[in-house]
């Protein structure tokens, strides 16, 4: 449906267990997964399912480890190291789908667990009306990938992460914040995919996602606020901790905003949340109206995420979603109307396959090698995100490969691979683009966000808020949250900067699916203006 | 898998034998269960999973450390118990440590239902299947989600704790769409006990919405009095109005002076009357209606405490640690939540409504400002204009920006509670109810 805000959560309750998986001790994290052994298990299921009936089946055997730590002001408030060990079976009895998993890693259990897959399948094909037709896909053989990391987050001591956290939050306190809560994510997923298709894929996928809360209070009166941390999840390893001068990038003048690429400075970062959240409280609150919004990439990710990601799932557009996260006005009718989605600055890209985004991967969780696609040409629908069971629905012979599952014990299914803003053809950085604007406001960082069913009506807050006026950055100021209807507002997009004010927005919780499932998901752009976007005032008296 | 209670604890004693440790503690805990997914009147998904893993706490002085297992041979077992051992040597001192609860005197609540333990993928298919053919026949399209499980919870410490329950739970909602797109209705249950689930019921209740919200008119956004139905108060599976307030109800940051809870100039509001009079809102794990396991994941006793009377502040929720530190009850979050009511149905709250607004459901509820408790969202599957004591017409879908706390004390009306989402939740009639804009969404 949209990011499920355990982001939030989790910096508040360290203890909730993210993403599943069972806690173990650190050491455990670096045991190798065996391929070998994986490939004899896989074929236990494969042929079971086979024997029982199956037209096609597929198996995941998965190693989830995920490594938490949470501090908060000077210390630690927990560690908590996960693994998550287990296989899905997926099989295709009659036209239905039965899927089961089990966490006993032998070939008579994943034997047993085929069985089991297709004798759900069974019950569930009489009751089917529209049987399964999947694209046709051709066996890899035996493959592997990586993320191509640099240090792996896992090798890296605890104590070392943990010092970087609390020094992190030192500056945050010397630089006038009351409280904050700090988080370094790592996850790694080993999986391996095995199919009646006769692939064999080994993969090793690396996450990490260091963040934070910084609050402000102020005790005589009674008022508070909060700043994020304005880094990002990424496809990275422990590298993305390691600041470079050449992955910042500098945001308009009068503000001291700072961009991140390829690598964060965290203790830059928190020293600058406090000082901005410290201004907040001051800050005079905005006047409603019609303002030209400038907004970062930090920012216009989550905007992207949520009117462009979701309405152009396939299965969502087709109603399978319709239960929870909802259906899409960009349906097959409204695209063959040929409405313009956004201005003809608009292209946009979903891929798989972007360095350093978290949904690189070399296959999806049905086998398919990735790709890259356009979404929208020019401001012109093109195309939707789609996987195996649903290409022959918008009449192609291939999947896009963004099927995935969260783990080895949830069914895999269509979700979004990364989708980027592409950047402006022309030479031109944000202060150019400041330059030209009468009456605007300048959004860094992502923060309330809500859009309807069918991802028309949106409304998004952000971290800071800086008044435009004749050109210029005047002061921060508080209290905003812009809304606007998905077509109309990528249809006032007026300008967008070039290539090297390019960065990643990313997340580890987009939530979608019932059972519901968390999936990363990256989106790339550079800063980019939108003309006349209807700005309310959040401020109220209780 | 359900383990016995003597399985359970026998497990666990072991567990607690194989302990060096200062202090030792060990949860096992055990779901057995499945689900099923439709959409265009057919299936999408279905599965089942079967699972049972062991916590082990051990500590050293004031060092902690955890580990867990899912193998229950005694090597594992034995095993597990010395990782969690090495960790809490190697782990800093926690500044907020509190030791291990001892025996504990826990409420018997019926929490488990040998009906819903029993349910095979058949059911599963036989109930989605009704709603389905309900459906076909009626020439509308439904998306339904149906999840059951069964499970149990065994606690033991070297201080005394023993803990043990089983539950069950089975959870449906069923969206209906008119084919053109152009109608949407929504329902949703949930049962602790399945005898009185009927996936037939709660399809035509969709259903019924779905054709009825045909043809809606826009009007123009502002502050309307509206009818919120229970489904537009909670939701099972997101953020609600009326699940962000109770979740604001943590002493520490309310102490802290981040949370509509702080005061001015420091400390909380416990006390003050911050809701109209008629609010009430308590939590009981014995009720037979919403019962939830008797005892916190911590151990700490579940037992029956009032959070709002007639609108005034009466309780917190806070850590073992925080409630020591402050000297405050010590009392863990409530699993639900129950807002007393009246006996009105929503129909009789339409009938006293000269104009308004009746809404099924809220969705896409975020926080705008954590200060005021802020909420923004969307009206949907089944928004409706009434005037003069009747449902005049179908209207758009509005968003709302509004806050709980402003909503509670511009009451109007309380309906007769219902069980959602593990909570027990009356309709709610409020004036001055805020809308900001219009959505074309359906």
């Amino acid at each position: 449906m949209g990011l499920t805000g355990l982001a939030a959560g989790a910096l508040l309750l360290p203890r909730m267990p993210l993403l599943g998986g069972t806690e173990v001790d650190v050491a455990r994290l670096l045991e190798p997964f065996d391929a070998a052994l994986n490939k004899r298990l896989a074929d236990a299921a494969l042929n079971a399912a086979k024997a029982a009936g199956a037209t096609y089946a597929d198996v995941r055997i998965g190693r989830y480890l995920n490594q938490y730590l949470f501090t908060r002001e000077r210390q630690v408030q927990n560690i908590v190291s996960t693994e998550s060990l287990g296989a899905g079976v997926r099989v295709l009895v009659g036209g239905a789908w039965g899927f089961w998993a089990t966490n006993q890693l032998t070939e008579a259990e994943l034997a047993k667990a085929a069985t089991t897959a297709t004798q759900i399948a069974k019950a569930n094909a009489k009751i089917q009306k529209e049987p399964v037709q999947l694209a046709p896909q051709k066996g890899y053989g035996e493959v592997a990938w990586k993320t191509p990391i640099q240090q792996n987050a896992l090798e890296v001591p605890v104590k070392q992460k943990v010092e970087l956290l609390l020094a992190a939050n030192a500056k945050a306190l010397d630089a006038g914040a009351s409280y904050i809560n700090s988080a370094l994510f790592q996850v790694n997923e080993q999986k391996y995919f095995a199919s009646t298709d006769g692939s064999y894929i080994d993969q090793d996928v690396h996450r990490i996602w260091p963040t934070f809360t910084v609050t402000v209070v102020d005790k005589a009166s009674g008022k508070f606020r909060s700043r994020e941390a304005l880094s990002s999840p990424m496809g990275l390893g422990y590298e993305y901790l390691v600041p470079k001068a050449a992955d910042k990038v500098k945001g308009p003048a009068g503000t001291d905003v700072i961009g991140y690429k390829q690598s964060y400075d965290l203790l830059e970062d928190a020293a600058l949340a406090a000082r901005q959240a410290k201004a907040k409280l001051t800050a005079p609150s905005v006047v409603p109206g019609k303002y030209d919004l400038v907004l970062d990439p930090a920012h216009l990710g989550l905007t992207i995420h949520e009117s462009v990601g979701h309405p152009l799932e396939l299965d969502r557009v087709l109603g399978y979603e319709a239960n929870f996260a909802g259906t899409s006005f960009a349906t097959l009718d409204w695209k063959k109307q040929g409405k313009p989605y956004g201005s003809k600055l608009v292209n946009i890209v979903a891929d798989k396959l972007q360095p350093g985004s978290v949904g690189a991967v070399g296959y999806d969780d049905e086998g398919v090698k990735t790709r890259e696609w356009d979404l929208i040409r020019d401001g012109q629908l093109v195309d939707y995100q789609k996987i195996r069971d649903q290409a022959h629905i918008v009449g192609q012979d291939h999947s896009d490969g963004c099927c995935y599952s969260q783990s080895w014990q949830d069914v895999q299914f269509q979700r979004m691979p990364n989708v980027s803003l592409r950047p402006g053809k022309q030479k031109m950085s944000v202060d150019e683009m400041i330059k030209g604007v009468d009456k605007g406001i300048y959004i860094a960082g992502a923060g309330s966000y809500s859009i309807d069913q069918q991802r028309y009506n949106f409304q998004f807050g952000g971290q800071t808020f800086y008044a435009i006026e004749k050109g210029k950055i005047t002061g921060q100021i508080e209290d905003v949250a812009y809304q606007a209807n998905t077509q109309e507002f990528w249809n006032s997009c007026a300008a967008i900067c070039d290539q090297s004010d390019y960065r990643l927005f990313g997340t580890f919780f987009d939530g979608k699916g019932q059972p519901s499932q968390s999936s990363a998901v990256s989106h790339g752009s550079s800063t980019t203006r939108f003309n006349g976007v209807n700005v309310i005032n959040t401020a109220r008296k209780v | 898998m359900i383990l016995s209670k003597d399985e359970a604890q026998s497990i666990l004693q072991k567990v607690l034998g194989f302990s060096t440790a200062d202090e030792c503690e060990a949860t096992l805990s055990g779901t057995t269960g499945g689900n099923i997914r439709t959409a265009r009147n057919t299936v999408s998904t279905a599965g089942a999973l079967d699972n049972v893993s062991l916590t082990v706490e051990a500590r050293f002085g004031k060092r902690a450390g955890i580990a867990t297992c899912n193998q229950f041979d005694d090597a594992t077992l034995r095993r597990c118990v010395q990782r969690a051992e090495e960790v809490a040597r190697l782990a800093p001192e926690s500044p907020e440590y509190v030791p291990m609860l001892g025996a504990q005197q826990y409420l018997s609540t019926p929490a488990f239902a040998a009906s819903t333990a029993g349910i095979t993928p058949d059911y599963r298919a036989t109930q989605a299947g009704k709603g389905m053919a309900l459906c076909e026949q009626r020439k509308v399209s439904s998306a339904a989600f149906l999840e059951d499980q069964a499970g149990f919870v065994a606690k033991r410490n070297k201080k005394g704790l023993e803990a043990y329950q089983q539950f069950t739970n089975l959870d449906y909602s069923v969206t209906v769409r008119t084919p053109d797109g152009t109608g949407s209705g929504y329902a949703t249950a949930d049962f602790t006990d399945i005898s009185k689930f009927d996936a037939g019921r709660l399809t035509q209740i969709a259903a019924d919405k779905a054709t009825s919200s045909v043809g809606a008119k826009a009007i123009e956004p502002g502050k309307y009095t509206v009818i919120l139905e229970p489904a537009a108060l909670v939701a099972n599976s997101d953020a609600s109005l009326l699940g962000a307030l109770m979740n604001a109800f943590d002493a520490r940051s309310a102490d802290e002076g981040r949370s509509f809870l702080s005061k001015k100039g420091g400390g909380n509001r416990k006390g003050e009357k911050l809701f109209d009079e008629r609010v009430t809102i308590y939590s009981d794990p014995a009720s037979a209606d919403i019962p939830t396991l008797a005892f916190a994941g911590d151990g700490r006793p579940r037992q029956k405490v009032t959070w709002i009377e007639k609108g005034v502040v009466k309780n917190l929720f806070s850590s073992r640690f925080w409630a020591q530190k402050q000297g405050i009850p010590d009392l863990p979050p409530p699993s639900g939540f129950i807002m007393s009511g009246g006996t009105q149905s929503t129909a009789d709250l339409i009938k006293s409504t000269q104009k308004g607004i009746l809404v099924t459901r809220l969705w896409y509820i975020r926080p705008v400002d954590p200060q005021t408790l802020l909420y923004t969202g969307l009206t949907r599957d089944g928004t409706f204009y009434i005037e003069n004591g009747k449902i005049k017409h179908p209207i758009k879908n509005f968003r709302f920006n509004e806050s709980p706390i402003i909503m509670l004390n511009n009451l109007e009306a309380i309906g007769r509670p219902q069980r959602i989402g593990g909570n027990l939740v009356p309709p709610l009639k409020i004036r001055d109810f805020t809308f900001t804009s219009l959505s074309d969404a359906v």
